[in-house]
Protein backbone atom coordinates (compact mmCIF):
# COMPACT_ATOMS: atom_id res chain seq x y z
CA UNK A 1 0.00 0.00 0.00
CA UNK A 2 2.81 2.42 1.03
CA UNK A 3 4.39 1.18 -1.98
CA UNK A 4 2.23 1.92 -4.77
CA UNK A 5 1.48 5.41 -3.07
CA UNK A 6 4.99 6.34 -3.43
CA UNK A 7 4.90 4.68 -6.54
CA UNK A 8 2.17 7.25 -7.73
CA UNK A 9 3.88 9.99 -6.15
CA UNK A 10 6.69 9.30 -7.97
CA UNK A 11 5.10 9.34 -10.96
CA UNK A 12 3.25 12.52 -9.82
CA UNK A 13 6.53 14.45 -9.78
CA UNK A 14 7.28 12.75 -13.20
CA UNK A 15 4.73 13.95 -15.06
CA UNK A 16 5.61 17.64 -13.43
CA UNK A 17 8.58 17.14 -14.01
CA UNK A 18 8.29 15.98 -17.45
CA UNK A 19 4.80 17.03 -18.76
CA UNK A 20 2.73 14.78 -20.49
CA UNK A 21 4.04 15.22 -23.82
CA UNK A 22 7.29 13.50 -22.65
CA UNK A 23 5.37 10.52 -20.79
CA UNK A 24 3.78 10.31 -24.58
CA UNK A 25 6.81 10.29 -26.38
CA UNK A 26 7.98 7.76 -24.39
CA UNK A 27 5.80 5.13 -24.50
CA UNK A 28 5.62 5.89 -28.40
CA UNK A 29 9.17 4.71 -28.16
CA UNK A 30 8.78 2.23 -26.22
CA UNK A 31 6.10 0.88 -28.38
CA UNK A 32 8.32 1.43 -31.60
CA UNK A 33 11.49 -0.47 -29.83
CA UNK A 34 9.15 -3.55 -29.19
CA UNK A 35 7.45 -3.17 -32.78
CA UNK A 36 10.65 -3.07 -33.90
CA UNK A 37 11.38 -6.65 -32.35
CA UNK A 38 11.63 -8.72 -34.85
CA UNK A 39 9.37 -11.84 -33.20
CA UNK A 40 7.02 -9.62 -32.49
CA UNK A 41 6.59 -8.28 -36.23
CA UNK A 42 6.61 -11.90 -37.07
CA UNK A 43 3.67 -12.93 -34.97
CA UNK A 44 1.49 -9.61 -35.14
CA UNK A 45 2.19 -8.93 -39.04
CA UNK A 46 0.08 -12.23 -40.23
CA UNK A 47 -3.13 -10.94 -38.59
CA UNK A 48 -2.12 -7.34 -39.40
CA UNK A 49 -1.93 -8.23 -43.25
CA UNK A 50 -5.48 -10.26 -42.76
CA UNK A 51 -7.20 -7.31 -41.55
CA UNK A 52 -5.53 -5.24 -44.31
CA UNK A 53 -6.40 -8.02 -47.51
CA UNK A 54 -10.27 -7.99 -46.30
CA UNK A 55 -11.17 -4.71 -47.18
CA UNK A 56 -8.40 -3.75 -49.66
CA UNK A 57 -9.92 -6.65 -51.84
CA UNK A 58 -13.50 -5.76 -50.94
CA UNK A 59 -13.23 -2.18 -51.84
CA UNK A 60 -11.27 -2.64 -55.06
CA UNK A 61 -13.69 -5.26 -56.25
CA UNK A 62 -16.54 -2.80 -55.06
CA UNK A 63 -14.51 -0.10 -57.29
CA UNK A 64 -13.59 -1.95 -60.36
CA UNK A 65 -16.95 -3.37 -60.12
CA UNK A 66 -18.83 0.35 -59.47
CA UNK A 67 -16.19 1.34 -63.04
CA UNK A 68 -17.12 -1.31 -65.30
CA UNK A 69 -20.67 -2.28 -64.28
CA UNK A 70 -22.50 1.20 -62.72
CA UNK A 71 -20.83 4.25 -64.05
CA UNK A 72 -22.13 6.33 -66.90
CA UNK A 73 -20.58 5.84 -70.01
CA UNK A 74 -17.68 8.79 -71.23
CA UNK A 75 -19.03 11.00 -73.57
CA UNK A 76 -15.34 11.12 -75.46
CA UNK A 77 -14.25 7.65 -75.23
CA UNK A 78 -17.00 5.74 -74.74
CA UNK A 79 -16.55 2.75 -72.72
CA UNK A 80 -13.00 2.50 -73.45
CA UNK A 81 -12.64 5.02 -70.70
CA UNK A 82 -13.19 2.32 -68.00
CA UNK A 83 -9.51 0.93 -68.46
CA UNK A 84 -9.10 4.15 -65.71
CA UNK A 85 -10.49 2.26 -62.91
CA UNK A 86 -7.31 -0.35 -63.42
CA UNK A 87 -5.22 2.23 -64.51
CA UNK A 88 -5.08 5.02 -62.16
CA UNK A 89 -5.26 3.24 -59.00
CA UNK A 90 -2.18 1.04 -60.14
CA UNK A 91 -0.28 4.36 -61.19
CA UNK A 92 -1.01 5.77 -58.17
CA UNK A 93 0.30 2.92 -56.28
CA UNK A 94 3.66 2.71 -58.29
CA UNK A 95 3.88 6.45 -57.03
CA UNK A 96 2.90 5.58 -53.49
CA UNK A 97 4.65 2.61 -53.21
CA UNK A 98 8.39 4.39 -54.12
CA UNK A 99 7.38 6.92 -51.79
CA UNK A 100 7.09 4.65 -48.79
CA UNK A 101 10.24 2.73 -49.83
CA UNK A 102 12.05 6.63 -49.77
CA UNK A 103 10.91 6.97 -46.56
CA UNK A 104 11.45 3.08 -45.18
CA UNK A 105 14.76 3.80 -47.16
CA UNK A 106 15.75 6.95 -44.90
CA UNK A 107 15.03 5.35 -41.39
CA UNK A 108 16.81 2.37 -42.26
CA UNK A 109 19.81 4.30 -43.15
CA UNK A 110 19.51 6.72 -40.57
CA UNK A 111 18.78 4.52 -37.50
CA UNK A 112 19.45 1.06 -38.62
CA UNK A 113 16.44 -0.05 -38.11
CA UNK A 114 16.19 -3.75 -39.79
CA UNK A 115 12.32 -3.46 -40.08
CA UNK A 116 12.79 -0.48 -42.55
CA UNK A 117 15.45 -2.57 -44.36
CA UNK A 118 13.16 -5.45 -45.22
CA UNK A 119 10.57 -3.16 -45.84
CA UNK A 120 12.39 -1.77 -48.78
CA UNK A 121 12.95 -4.73 -49.81
CA UNK A 122 10.05 -6.33 -49.35
CA UNK A 123 7.80 -3.73 -51.22
CA UNK A 124 9.78 -3.38 -54.48
CA UNK A 125 8.20 -6.26 -55.92
CA UNK A 126 4.93 -5.44 -55.62
CA UNK A 127 5.44 -1.50 -56.73
CA UNK A 128 7.48 -2.88 -59.46
CA UNK A 129 4.57 -5.09 -60.68
CA UNK A 130 2.04 -1.90 -59.84
CA UNK A 131 4.36 0.11 -62.00
CA UNK A 132 4.02 -2.39 -64.83
CA UNK A 133 0.54 -2.65 -64.65
CA UNK A 134 0.11 1.11 -65.02
CA UNK A 135 2.35 1.40 -68.14
CA UNK A 136 0.89 -1.80 -70.02
CA UNK A 137 -2.73 -0.45 -69.14
CA UNK A 138 -2.23 2.63 -70.26
CA UNK A 139 -0.69 1.49 -73.28
CA UNK A 140 -3.96 -0.77 -74.31
CA UNK A 141 -5.82 2.68 -73.40
CA UNK A 142 -3.42 4.89 -75.49
CA UNK A 143 -3.70 2.69 -78.56
CA UNK A 144 -7.68 3.41 -79.26
CA UNK A 145 -7.41 7.00 -77.91
CA UNK A 146 -4.51 8.11 -79.24
CA UNK A 147 -4.13 5.80 -82.55
CA UNK A 148 -0.55 4.40 -80.59
CA UNK A 149 0.75 2.15 -77.92
CA UNK A 150 3.65 4.18 -76.70
CA UNK A 151 4.89 7.64 -77.46
CA UNK A 152 8.23 9.26 -75.76
CA UNK A 153 6.29 11.66 -73.47
CA UNK A 154 7.37 12.67 -70.16
CA UNK A 155 4.74 11.10 -68.75
CA UNK A 156 5.43 7.65 -70.00
CA UNK A 157 8.75 8.58 -70.12
CA UNK A 158 9.37 8.95 -66.35
CA UNK A 159 6.86 6.54 -65.34
CA UNK A 160 9.09 3.39 -67.30
CA UNK A 161 11.81 5.59 -65.49
CA UNK A 162 10.11 4.71 -62.12
CA UNK A 163 9.72 0.86 -63.18
CA UNK A 164 13.68 0.14 -63.40
CA UNK A 165 14.02 2.36 -60.13
CA UNK A 166 12.05 -0.41 -58.91
CA UNK A 167 13.46 -3.39 -60.97
CA UNK A 168 17.04 -1.83 -59.89
CA UNK A 169 16.53 -2.17 -56.01
CA UNK A 170 15.43 -5.66 -56.86
CA UNK A 171 18.46 -6.17 -58.93
CA UNK A 172 21.04 -4.44 -56.53
CA UNK A 173 19.43 -6.63 -53.38
CA UNK A 174 19.92 -10.09 -55.47
CA UNK A 175 23.30 -9.12 -56.42
CA UNK A 176 24.84 -8.19 -53.45
CA UNK A 177 25.72 -10.90 -50.93
CA UNK A 178 25.92 -9.65 -47.89
CA UNK A 179 22.11 -8.43 -46.76
CA UNK A 180 22.98 -6.17 -44.59
CA UNK A 181 25.15 -4.12 -47.29
CA UNK A 182 22.84 -5.34 -49.53
CA UNK A 183 19.37 -3.92 -47.89
CA UNK A 184 21.71 -0.71 -47.00
CA UNK A 185 22.22 -0.30 -50.71
CA UNK A 186 18.49 -0.02 -51.38
CA UNK A 187 17.38 1.75 -49.52
CA UNK A 188 19.80 4.74 -50.72
CA UNK A 189 18.77 3.83 -54.30
CA UNK A 190 15.38 4.12 -53.06
CA UNK A 191 16.07 7.82 -51.14
CA UNK A 192 17.82 8.94 -54.08
CA UNK A 193 15.06 7.81 -56.60
CA UNK A 194 12.55 9.35 -55.03
CA UNK A 195 12.97 12.32 -56.92
CA UNK A 196 11.63 10.99 -59.84
CA UNK A 197 8.06 10.65 -58.28
CA UNK A 198 7.11 14.46 -58.17
CA UNK A 199 8.88 14.81 -61.55
CA UNK A 200 6.41 11.91 -62.91
CA UNK A 201 3.60 13.72 -60.77
CA UNK A 202 3.90 16.98 -62.65
CA UNK A 203 5.13 15.99 -65.68
CA UNK A 204 1.88 16.79 -67.38
CA UNK A 205 1.88 20.66 -66.03
CA UNK A 206 5.68 21.13 -66.75
CA UNK A 207 5.75 19.28 -70.10
CA UNK A 208 3.07 19.17 -73.41
CA UNK A 209 2.51 15.92 -73.02
CA UNK A 210 -0.15 13.44 -75.04
CA UNK A 211 -1.27 12.17 -71.72
CA UNK A 212 -4.52 13.86 -69.95
CA UNK A 213 -3.70 16.30 -66.93
CA UNK A 214 -4.85 15.90 -63.38
CA UNK A 215 -8.58 15.32 -62.42
CA UNK A 216 -8.34 13.93 -59.20
CA UNK A 217 -5.81 16.24 -57.37
CA UNK A 218 -7.43 19.38 -58.97
CA UNK A 219 -8.77 22.05 -56.97
CA UNK A 220 -11.77 23.86 -58.00
CA UNK A 221 -14.18 22.67 -60.53
CA UNK A 222 -14.33 18.80 -59.96
CA UNK A 223 -13.04 17.11 -63.44
CA UNK A 224 -15.25 13.93 -62.97
CA UNK A 225 -18.67 13.34 -62.72
CA UNK A 226 -19.10 11.94 -59.12
CA UNK A 227 -20.11 8.89 -60.24
CA UNK A 228 -17.11 8.31 -62.40
CA UNK A 229 -15.52 9.79 -59.48
CA UNK A 230 -16.50 7.53 -56.66
CA UNK A 231 -15.58 4.03 -57.52
CA UNK A 232 -12.10 5.05 -58.96
CA UNK A 233 -11.49 6.34 -54.84
CA UNK A 234 -12.70 3.02 -53.64
CA UNK A 235 -10.29 1.20 -55.86
CA UNK A 236 -7.55 3.30 -55.03
CA UNK A 237 -8.19 3.14 -51.72
CA UNK A 238 -8.03 -0.43 -51.54
CA UNK A 239 -5.58 -1.10 -53.78
CA UNK A 240 -3.75 0.79 -51.18
CA UNK A 241 -4.58 -1.69 -48.75
CA UNK A 242 -3.92 -4.71 -50.49
CA UNK A 243 -0.40 -3.02 -51.29
CA UNK A 244 0.42 -3.57 -47.33
CA UNK A 245 -1.00 -6.60 -47.28
CA UNK A 246 1.34 -7.59 -49.92
CA UNK A 247 4.32 -6.20 -48.75
CA UNK A 248 3.41 -7.42 -45.50
CA UNK A 249 3.94 -10.72 -46.71
CA UNK A 250 7.12 -10.17 -48.74
CA UNK A 251 8.49 -8.69 -44.98
CA UNK A 252 7.35 -12.27 -43.51
CA UNK A 253 9.68 -13.56 -46.40
CA UNK A 254 12.75 -11.44 -45.97
CA UNK A 255 12.89 -11.71 -42.38
CA UNK A 256 12.62 -15.75 -42.47
CA UNK A 257 15.59 -15.58 -45.30
CA UNK A 258 17.84 -12.96 -42.71
CA UNK A 259 17.22 -14.35 -39.59
CA UNK A 260 17.33 -17.93 -40.67
CA UNK A 261 19.53 -19.29 -38.37
CA UNK A 262 18.90 -17.14 -35.13
CA UNK A 263 17.02 -18.72 -32.31
CA UNK A 264 14.09 -17.34 -32.38
CA UNK A 265 13.16 -18.54 -35.64
CA UNK A 266 14.45 -21.69 -34.86
CA UNK A 267 11.80 -21.51 -31.75
CA UNK A 268 8.71 -20.55 -33.85
CA UNK A 269 9.09 -23.30 -36.14
CA UNK A 270 10.32 -25.82 -33.65
CA UNK A 271 7.26 -25.73 -31.58
CA UNK A 272 4.99 -26.19 -34.57
CA UNK B 1 -24.83 1.90 -67.30
CA UNK B 2 -25.35 -0.77 -69.83
CA UNK B 3 -28.46 -1.30 -71.48
CA UNK B 4 -27.79 -5.51 -71.10
CA UNK B 5 -24.87 -8.03 -70.14
CA UNK B 6 -24.46 -8.56 -73.82
CA UNK B 7 -23.71 -5.27 -74.20
CA UNK B 8 -21.40 -4.87 -71.72
CA UNK B 9 -19.28 -7.63 -72.61
CA UNK B 10 -18.85 -5.52 -75.83
CA UNK B 11 -18.08 -2.49 -74.06
CA UNK B 12 -19.33 -0.35 -76.72
CA UNK B 13 -16.65 -1.85 -79.05
CA UNK B 14 -13.63 -1.73 -77.09
CA UNK B 15 -14.25 -4.70 -75.44
CA UNK B 16 -10.59 -6.29 -76.34
CA UNK B 17 -8.81 -3.32 -75.04
CA UNK B 18 -10.68 -3.21 -71.63
CA UNK B 19 -10.87 -7.06 -70.96
CA UNK B 20 -7.54 -7.51 -71.87
CA UNK B 21 -6.23 -4.42 -69.28
CA UNK B 22 -8.33 -6.25 -66.97
CA UNK B 23 -6.82 -9.52 -67.20
CA UNK B 24 -3.38 -8.32 -67.13
CA UNK B 25 -4.10 -7.10 -64.18
CA UNK B 26 -5.94 -10.06 -62.32
CA UNK B 27 -2.42 -12.13 -63.33
CA UNK B 28 -0.28 -9.84 -61.87
CA UNK B 29 -2.32 -9.29 -58.93
CA UNK B 30 -2.78 -13.46 -58.36
CA UNK B 31 0.84 -13.33 -58.94
CA UNK B 32 1.51 -11.15 -56.13
CA UNK B 33 -0.64 -13.35 -53.66
CA UNK B 34 0.64 -16.35 -54.30
CA UNK B 35 4.47 -15.62 -54.40
CA UNK B 36 5.24 -14.88 -51.21
CA UNK B 37 3.05 -17.44 -49.82
CA UNK B 38 5.13 -20.05 -51.79
CA UNK B 39 8.27 -18.37 -50.52
CA UNK B 40 6.91 -18.49 -47.61
CA UNK B 41 6.01 -22.18 -47.35
CA UNK B 42 9.64 -22.78 -49.42
CA UNK B 43 11.99 -20.89 -46.59
CA UNK B 44 9.76 -22.76 -43.91
CA UNK B 45 10.04 -26.10 -44.94
CA UNK B 46 13.97 -24.97 -44.77
CA UNK B 47 13.93 -23.92 -41.17
CA UNK B 48 11.84 -27.07 -40.03
CA UNK B 49 14.24 -29.54 -41.33
CA UNK B 50 17.49 -27.59 -40.19
CA UNK B 51 19.18 -26.94 -43.09
CA UNK B 52 20.61 -23.45 -41.70
CA UNK B 53 22.20 -25.61 -38.55
CA UNK B 54 25.97 -24.95 -38.51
Amino acid sequence: MVETHYASTQFTIYLQRNGVGVLAKSAFMLWLHRFGSLPYFYRVSRPIALALAVPGVLLAAYGVYGGLVNAPVDYQQGDAFRILYIHVPSAWLSLFGYTSMAIAGAVALVWRLKLAEIFVVAAAPVGASFTFLALVTGSIWGKPMWGTWWVWDARLTSELILLFLYLGVIALHNAIESPRSAARACALLSVVGVINVPIIHFSVEWWNTLHQGPTVTRFGRPAMEMAMLWPLLCAALGFTLMFGWLTLWNMRVQLLRRERRSRWVKKVFSDA
Amino acid sequence: MHESWQQFWAMGGYAGYVWSSYAIAAVVIVGNIVAPVIAHRQIARRIKNEEFDD
